[in-house]
């Protein structure tokens, strides 16, 4: 009898295994929709052959973001203040440019206590991935409205909200983000095809991904449920993602579609589905969501996509080096400088 | 000092029989938005440049335009360059304040003022000189609308011939002052200020005593302002990260640094800027992104005051958690809340020096001088990359505005040491690390920077509780063992803190202790207590918290020691009482002072006198 040999390990472009993209075990709840997001964000750096150490994860405080220690454990992490992770991101790609940041925050986190940090990292377009998991709620303090609550959505304690929300995605089309997507945790091949585009986006890609929580807002009465997207979920097209090291041309869909090329050669291929839908139409996405709003439907896919404008690192002149580990040499200017300067000050 | 009732006067007549040379104070009381800053520095900068030691301190409104502001010029063949409260000089520009800055004057002071204002009328005791300005402006600045800017440059002409200043070194300095680019500016207030000499020529007699005489004690030294002398000390610490939001007194810190940045820290190959300046749109932000820079590895810093410190009050509890290296300087003003925003104080010791809730403390440096905001910006940078931190460089509105006369600034010597950072080759050899664990025994963990190409690279900073391998934990003793290697930590830092500057005098029964900007009154009152009272006393400056071991000797060593604060609830010496051992304790008095102008001698020593029951 003899001993059949292992089955050779699978691996990506790079060599690594699937594995080297996990992380720590999640501590969320069993079917939270987070953990799903977690998952695809594993796949997606995993089928791209991402250098995990080349990625940095940010987060702020809430069930959300404590999620980056359960994926791409291979990659530094920093799980900041309530709401300000995007000031941490910046300075960090300011620091390290090289990086490619990866936040993941909640609608507590980024719509409340962080709305101003958020719409200040969209003004300035800084080139990381920008994750919103959106559940209407705030999970970890057991169940109060966020900021993302639809009007007339109901708690599990029977309280109404009275408010109206804040759209993330509206509000970063409205404001500079160059890459704009809504998904739900549940749509595996959407949220694939979305996080894998904005992992080729140069600029600043805010993707607001309804993940419904089960323990809190997961009842009749929600409009962040799983019921809810069934019934609510309105796909603006179909798309797929072609990486750079794939030949565009082997599978050309049927039908009427378009392609956008991204900043790494790969292309995110729209196909048509019911609507005529121009994503780089920034005024058209902002007409979309409104009417959406207005019919109570939650528009899925991407909104917006913008791959000529500037990010914050190219209007700061930065080198492709990471200036925080620049030598002495180009950091410390000669003596002949500052003696230059004392006389100036004679 | 004397009040609004001088009586009875004894009046002034004929010219003065003594002279004061090169030993008083001079005191511009003007509108701000005015343009007198301009004829104020070539004020300064002249006597500077006949070689008297000078100081000059700018009191101005929280305001752009219309409000007093009030300039002094201290003159001081000693080299007192501290505030001198008593005013033996004045120039009366503005009507609204003219009156009670006439009448708060001890007998015998000059005055030159805007002849319309008829000040001569309101006392006898004084020697005035009339100046009708508007007359003189509208020959030498035929555009009405600059003669408002240009009006002050008059008085720079008149008190030039009073006080005998060389008019070369005026037109020096304004040349200076307006540079090449602005020389028809330099030409018009030339003009102006030649006017005002030639009025004064033939129509005063002078009758006060004061003037100056060149002397040899400027040679060489610069003229600067602590927040440029901080920028500079930055620039050459190699900082690559620098984000602000503005506020006063620290604004101009950064914009200086911007401008140095621009002119010299530009890769000369490639064009390409070798560092990052971003003003955030909050001081929640600005340390935000100070802190995830020093977290990727830059050397990174933000600027502000108290109102921006109180805000920055959570983040800065994650640096000393999370063990982050940040510069954070601290140009104090008066507080709380938005309070005296353009009056200086020290008033923000203690809740900096512990900021953020939990057990937190932090290091902070002390400069007194434009040469030590810029040497001790330096070791700040060090500091922090050493211990993993954030420091605080603690200057004050005083020092950081004001233009002080200083010694060319010494380029430093030792290569930039970035802490205990692993490389990739690093983790090769050892095969792994534990972010916060002791290896040393110095408190101070290993960190990697993210982006390092090794597989056990990777940690997880968090602000939550984390155990030596930064896993997230609420176990008693992983929390316990944290929190005693971050003590530890700060306990090492004592021995790494800029060290203190010690005067032991002779027989010494009282000593002071003082931070920053209080040591020019500080020693100028040493002098004064010698002189005027025979009592010694020693000084121990401290440059930075934790303290030194030196401190605790130098209490030991004297029977009182005042420990000079400013601010009310006597900041400085609440620290000292947080770790001395009660013996220590009892030995310590307060000398307070927190009215918002920088600290002068006068007031130290008779504060003294009165505790010492003298």
């Amino acid at each position: 009898m003899s001993i059949a040999p292992p089955p050779p390990k699978k691996v990506n472009r790079i060599g690594l295994e699937v594995l080297n993209y996990k992380g720590s075990k999640t501590t969320l709840c069993a079917g939270c929709g987070h953990n799903s997001i977690s998952e695809r964000i594993v796949e997606c750096f995993y089928e791209l052959g991402v250098e995990p150490y080349k990625v940095a994860k940010f987060s702020g405080i809430g069930c959300s973001s404590k999620s980056p220690a359960y994926f791409l454990g291979l990659s530094h992490g920093f799980n900041a203040v309530h709401g300000r992770m995007p000031s941490i991101a910046t300075g960090a790609m300011l620091a390290n440019r090289q990086l490619m940041g990866l936040g993941v925050t909640g609608d507590g986190d980024t719509a409340s206590i962080g709305i101003g940090q958020f719409m200040h990292l969209v003004r300035r377009n800084v080139p990381m991935i920008y994750i919103i998991e959106d559940n209407g709620v705030y999970g970890l303090t057991k169940g109060q409205f966020s900021a993302t609550a639809d009007l007339d959505s109901v708690l599990k304690t029977g309280t109404r909200n009275d408010l109206p929300p804040f759209d993330c995605c509206a509000l970063a089309l409205k404001w500079g983000a160059t890459f704009v997507a809504r998904s739900f945790s549940g749509d595996k091949r959407q949220l694939q095809a979305i996080l894998k585009t904005a992992i080729s986006h140069n600029g600043l890609s805010v993707i607001d991904v309804v993940s419904p929580c089960v323990t809190f807002n997961d009842h009749d009465g929600s409009t962040k449920s799983y019921s809810y997207m069934k019934d609510h979920e309105y796909m603006l097209h179909e798309l797929d993602y072609v990486p750079h090291f794939e030949d565009i041309t082997v599978e050309i869909p049927e039908g009427s579609f378009m392609d956008v090329e991204m900043h790494d050669g790969s292309h995110l291929r729209i196909r048509k589905l019911e609507r005529d839908y121009d994503p780089t139409d920034r005024m058209a996405a902002l007409a979309v969501l409104e009417h959406a709003l207005a019919k109570h439907e939650v528009l899925t896919g991407v909104l917006y996509v913008n791959t000529n404008k500037p990010t914050f690192l190219e209007l700061l002149n930065l080198g492709e080096e990471p200036i925080a580990t620049l030598p002495e040499s180009k950091v410390r200017p000669a003596k002949a400088v500052l003696d230059q300067v004392m006389e100036e000050l004679r | 000092m004397s009040t609004l009732e001088v009586s009875p006067v004894e009046p002034l007549s004929g010219q003065s029989n003594h002279s004061v040379i090169n030993d008083f104070s001079i005191q511009v009381a003007t509108v701000n938005g005015s343009g007198s800053q301009t004829a104020n520095t070539v004020l300064m900068r002249s006597i500077f440049q006949m070689g008297i030691p000078v100081s000059g301190k700018n009191m101005f409104p929280s305001n752009i335009a219309g409000l007093p502001t009030w300039f002094t010029i201290r003159a001081s063949k000693h080299g007192y360059i501290g505030r001198r409260k008593e005013i033996d000089f004045l120039i009366a520009m503005n009507p609204e304040t003219a009156r009670e800055d006439v009448m708060k004057l001890d007998g015998g002071a000059a005055v030159v003022y805007d002849a319309p204002l008829k000040l001569n009328e309101l006392r006898s005791d004084l020697h005035f000189y009339p100046v009708p300005f508007d007359k003189l402006v509208a020959p030498v600045c035929p555009d009405a609308k600059l003669r408002k800017l240009v009006r002050n440059m008059i008085y720079d002409g008149i008190v030039a011939w009073l006080l005998s200043i060389e008019m070369d070194e005026i037109h020096k300095a304004l040349v200076k002052q307006f540079g090449k680019r602005k020389a028809k500016a330099a030409e018009l207030n030339w003009g102006a200020a030649k006017a005002g000499f030639d009025y004064a020529a033939q129509t005063f007699t002078k009758t006060d005593p004061y003037r100056v005489e060149r002397m040899n004690e400027t040679a060489g030294k610069i003229i600067i302002d602590g927040n440029s002398a901080c920028a500079l000390g930055a620039m050459f610490a190699g900082v690559t990260v620098v984000t602000w939001y503005p506020i006063t007194p620290s604004s101009s810190l950064v914009e200086s640094l911007i401008g140095y940045m621009k002119r010299f820290r530009n890769d000369p190959e490639t064009g390409k800027a070798t560092f990052a300046i971003v003003q955030a749109e909050d001081e929640l932000a600005s340390i935000g992104m100070a802190l995830g820079g020093g977290w990727a590895g830059a050397r990174s810093m933000t600027a502000t005051a108290g109102p921006g410190i109180s805000l920055m009050s959570e983040f800065i509890g994650l640096g000393y958690y999370a063990e982050i290296p940040t510069v954070v300087y601290d140009v104090e003003r008066v507080g709380p809340s938005t309070g005296l925003p353009t009056r200086t104080a020290q008033g923000d010791i203690i809740s900096t020096a512990l900021l953020s809730h939990g057990d937190t403390k932090h290091p902070l440096f002390f400069p007194c001088s434009a040469e030590e905001c810029f040497s001790m910006s330096i070791e700040a940078f060090e500091f922090a990359e050493l211990f993993q931190t954030p420091v605080f460089v603690m200057t004050d509105l005083d020092l950081g505005m004001n233009n002080w006369m200083a010694d060319p600034f010494t380029y430093p010597e030792k290569p930039i040491k970035r802490g205990k950072v692993l490389s990739a080759e690093d983790l090769g050899q050892l095969g792994g690390f534990a972010r916060y664990k002791d290896v040393d025994g110095d408190g101070i963990g290993y960190r990697t920077l993210p982006g390092t190409n090794h597989p056990n690279a990777s940690y997880f900073t968090r602000g939550s509780g984390h155990n030596e391998k930064a896993q997230y934990t609420e176990r008693e003793d992983d929390y316990i063992n944290n929190m005693e290697r971050l003590a530890h930590k700060f306990e090492v830092m004592r021995k790494h803190v800029p060290e203190p500057v010690i005067k032991i005098a002779d027989n010494a029964k009282i000593g002071f202790v003082a931070v920053g900007t209080s040591d020019y009154a500080v020693r100028e009152s040493c002098d004064q207590l010698k002189s005027e009272y025979d009592i010694d006393a020693s000084y121990l400056r401290l440059k930075a918290y934790p303290f030194t071991e030196h401190l605790k000797d130098f209490i030991r060593h004297h029977d009182r020691v005042y420990v000079v604060d400013q601010n009310r609830d006597a900041q400085l010496l609440g620290l000292m009482r947080l770790e001395f051992e009660a013996e220590l304790i009892a030995k310590l008095r307060s000398l307070r002072y927190f009215g918002g102008l920088p600290l002068d001698a006068r007031t130290v020593t008779d504060e003294i006198i009165r505790q010492e029951g003298q």
